[in-house]
């Protein structure tokens, strides 16, 4: 019931994107997300910084030839920030990226990339730098973004990430699309609900709460 | 050692530990809206999952709604198939909808306050980054993506890592003028638009006591802007007077055992946080961005920053001087407006209409600005025109509009044209983000938004208060 596959491993070409506060208004604008399904999203990844308003391409390494088919992108600081739209990390995966590697991530962003089997690990400062300068001298160099060893390695160079504990595991255990996992708890589900005072209007307040307060 | 809200909130809604270390929390009230949850709905279909709480579950129709004319069908084709889907769908699983012409129909975080289902001590989710709002309430609520929806629409609970907390301490009240969206932009000002990764914020100090909900709304409803996924405030008797009588607060008998609940909610005096962060709230004056981000911001009095003092946010610096055409060291006072937005679940509530109406009365907008003013909800909007409001706006030539999210993010026929500068009661202002690619955002209160307005640039709403 679920499409949920271990993910150790991401390799591929890279992208780099550089600049730091990169916003999901940015990364899919709202305008372009006035559908009921997430297909066909990942034309639209970046839209508005990659084409002029007569659909022009820009200047902007989506639309550089070099990192054509890049499956894990290269970004700054709290990449992903503002609007919860998971709009944002499916544009992403439906335009080719399979992991993403950044300074930093912003917190709803993170959530919904782990939630779509997308890792996205950060590194230090300097060695997103040191990949994406890798990634520019030779645009062929694949990069291996390893959960379990948690580095990623682009030709010579290797490089330490991170990525919290609990998405780690879920990765390496196909356990990301979280469903199933919290639907196994019925029973402890109702046993929770049964204490929350606001659930049954008071009336068993503060009895029911007792201890758990 | 005492325990904070956060502590209290969390423990009592945890149902498990999860294999991955998270927990699963019980969610308490699950806020519905038609962009972030056709897609969670198709998925629950095809897995052949139902909704399991509708009884917690509540929709409304907010970013796609026309605020001209919403006959429908929409005339966006896209839109209405939204609007359907959303209807369909809250049909089959037996979840109340406001819908438009309700009477309660609205911006999920406008409503959700003013119908009396936000309540200290819940747990609330909505696929909206916004959802932070209703910490006014002292509830732990935050915005998820279109997955978490699918999991809290299955099975009424979420996997997450509980947060640090930071206490955000405002000392002093504000002067005159200086308004809850001052204070929250003060914040961001401060801590940058990362500083809150991985944190949730309390507010506190006598700024914040002294607020009404309708300003605490404002502050919460700004803490994702800080990289904070929630913030809120501990409930009082502010709070409490607020929630009586409305619909969906707890009535008769209840209403006494509810509020020895929300008292038991407060963090305790000893708490102890991860951190904390004073701000001085006496020595504020109204904020302005004039950014990208709504951590570049400055007081009205202020000059535009130099790039090269700005350290490790020099570059974004230089990003938003390159999209803006603005220029180092210049005052952000008397800078030349297009458009001027007062709404949006920042600043779309009755007092808010209320603090720009006392600033447009007896005066009439600039010749060079469109002026627009968009009510949060169907009730802000009855209860404005009840005392009058849509009067003052409309003889000052301001547009009066319905109910919607409109121009704070122009997923509706409200957008920016070319490269209008807006100066917006909303909540951000990032590239494009008012629905042209090249339009730009000035974010402040509604008050200063209806003094840049009048003058036709940014102007000190204090030195035009009545």
């Amino acid at each position: 019931m679920t499409d949920s596959s271990v993910i150790q491993k991401v390799a591929g070409r890279g992208l780099p994107l550089r600049g730091d506060e990169i916003d999901t208004d940015r990364i899919i604008p709202a305008r372009y997300m006035t559908s009921v399904t997430f297909d066909g999203l990942g034309e639209f990844a970046f839209r508005d910084a990659r084409f002029d308003r007569e659909g022009k391409p820009k200047d902007h390494p989506l639309n550089d030839a070099r990192f054509k088919g890049a499956a894990v992108l290269l970004v700054g600081r709290n990449f992903g920030c503002g609007s919860s739209r998971e709009h944002a990390p499916q544009a992403l995966l439906r335009a080719g990226f399979r992991a993403l590697i950044g300074v930093s991530f912003a917190d709803i962003f993170a959530g919904n990339c782990a939630a779509i089997g997308v890792p996205a690990v950060v590194a230090a400062p300097s060695d997103v730098e040191a990949l994406m300068a890798a990634v520019e001298s030779d645009p062929s160099v694949e990069i291996v973004v390893d959960l379990e060893s948690m580095k990623a390695e682009a030709g010579k160079l290797a490089v330490t990430v991170s990525i919290a504990e609990a998405r780690r595991r879920n990765f390496l255990a196909g356990d990301w699309d979280t469903t199933a996992t919290l639907l196994a708890n019925s029973a402890r589900i109702a046993e929770t609900a049964s204490r929350i005072p606001y659930l049954d209007g008071f009336a068993d307040f503060p009895a029911a709460a007792g201890g758990s307060l | 050692m005492g325990k904070t809200l956060l502590d209290k909130v969390w423990q009592l809604h945890t149902v498990a530990k999860l294999p991955s270390g998270e927990d699963q929390i019980f969610v308490g009230l699950h806020l519905v809206h038609e962009v972030t949850s056709p897609q969670a709905f198709a998925m629950l279909r095809e897995r052949g999952l139902r909704v399991a709480r509708p009884d917690r579950t509540f929709a409304t129709v907010d970013h796609i709604v026309p605020t001209l004319d919403s006959v429908r069908p929409l005339a966006d084709g896209m839109a209405e198939a939204m609007f359907t889907a959303l209807e369909d769908n809250v049909k089959r699983s037996g979840i109340e909808l406001f819908n438009r012409g309700s009477g309660r129909q609205g911006i999920v975080h406008v409503i959700g306050p003013e119908l009396g289902l936000t309540q200290p001590g819940m747990t609330i989710v909505c696929g909206d980054s916004h959802t932070s709002t209703h910490g006014a309430f002292g509830a732990v609520a935050f915005g998820i993506g279109t997955s978490q929806i699918r999991d809290v629409l299955a099975t009424g609970t979420l996997a997450l890592a509980k947060p640090r907390l930071r206490r955000i301490l405002f000392r002093g009240v504000p002067a005159r003028g200086v308004y809850a969206k001052d204070l929250i932009l003060a914040v961001m000002a401060r801590l940058g638009v990362k500083g809150g990764i991985g944190y949730a914020y309390e507010y506190s100090g006598e700024a914040v006591s002294a607020l009404s909900m309708e300003g605490r709304l404002t502050l919460c409803n700004m803490t994702i802007e800080g990289g904070a996924r929630c913030g809120y405030v501990n409930p009082d008797a502010t709070t409490f007077a607020y929630l009586r009588g409305r619909p969906y607060a707890p009535s008769g008998a209840a209403w006494d055992r509810a509020v020895d609940f929300w008292k038991l909610m407060a963090s305790d005096p000893s708490a102890v946080y991860d951190d904390e962060v004073a701000i001085d709230a006496a020595s504020l004056e109204p904020m302005v961005t004039w950014g990208i981000n709504p951590g570049q911001a400055l007081g009205v009095g202020g000059r535009l920053p130099d790039p090269a003092s700005l350290g490790e946010d020099a570059e974004v610096a230089r990003a938003a001087y390159a999209h803006m055409g603005f220029t180092p060291g210049a005052p952000i006072k008397g800078t030349l407006i297009d458009a001027a937005f007062i709404g949006s679940c920042t600043n779309g509530r009755l007092s808010d209409l209320r603090e720009a109406a006392a600033v447009v009365r007896g005066r009439k907008k600039s010749a060079r600005v469109r002026a627009l003013v968009v009510p949060g909800s169907e009730q802000v909007k009855a209860a404005a025109e009840a005392e009058g409001l849509d009067r003052i706006f409309i003889e000052a030539g301001f547009e009066w509009r319905e109910a919607g999210c409109s121009m704070c993010l122009a997923m509706n026929p409200d957008k920016l044209r070319g490269r209008e500068l807006c100066a917006s009661s909303s909540n951000r202002n990032f590239i494009g983000r008012q629905g042209s690619p090249d339009g730009r955002t000035l974010l402040m209160s509604p008050a200063m938004v209806a003094a840049a307005a009048i003058a036709g640039e940014v102007a000190d709403s204090r030195e035009v208060l009545p």
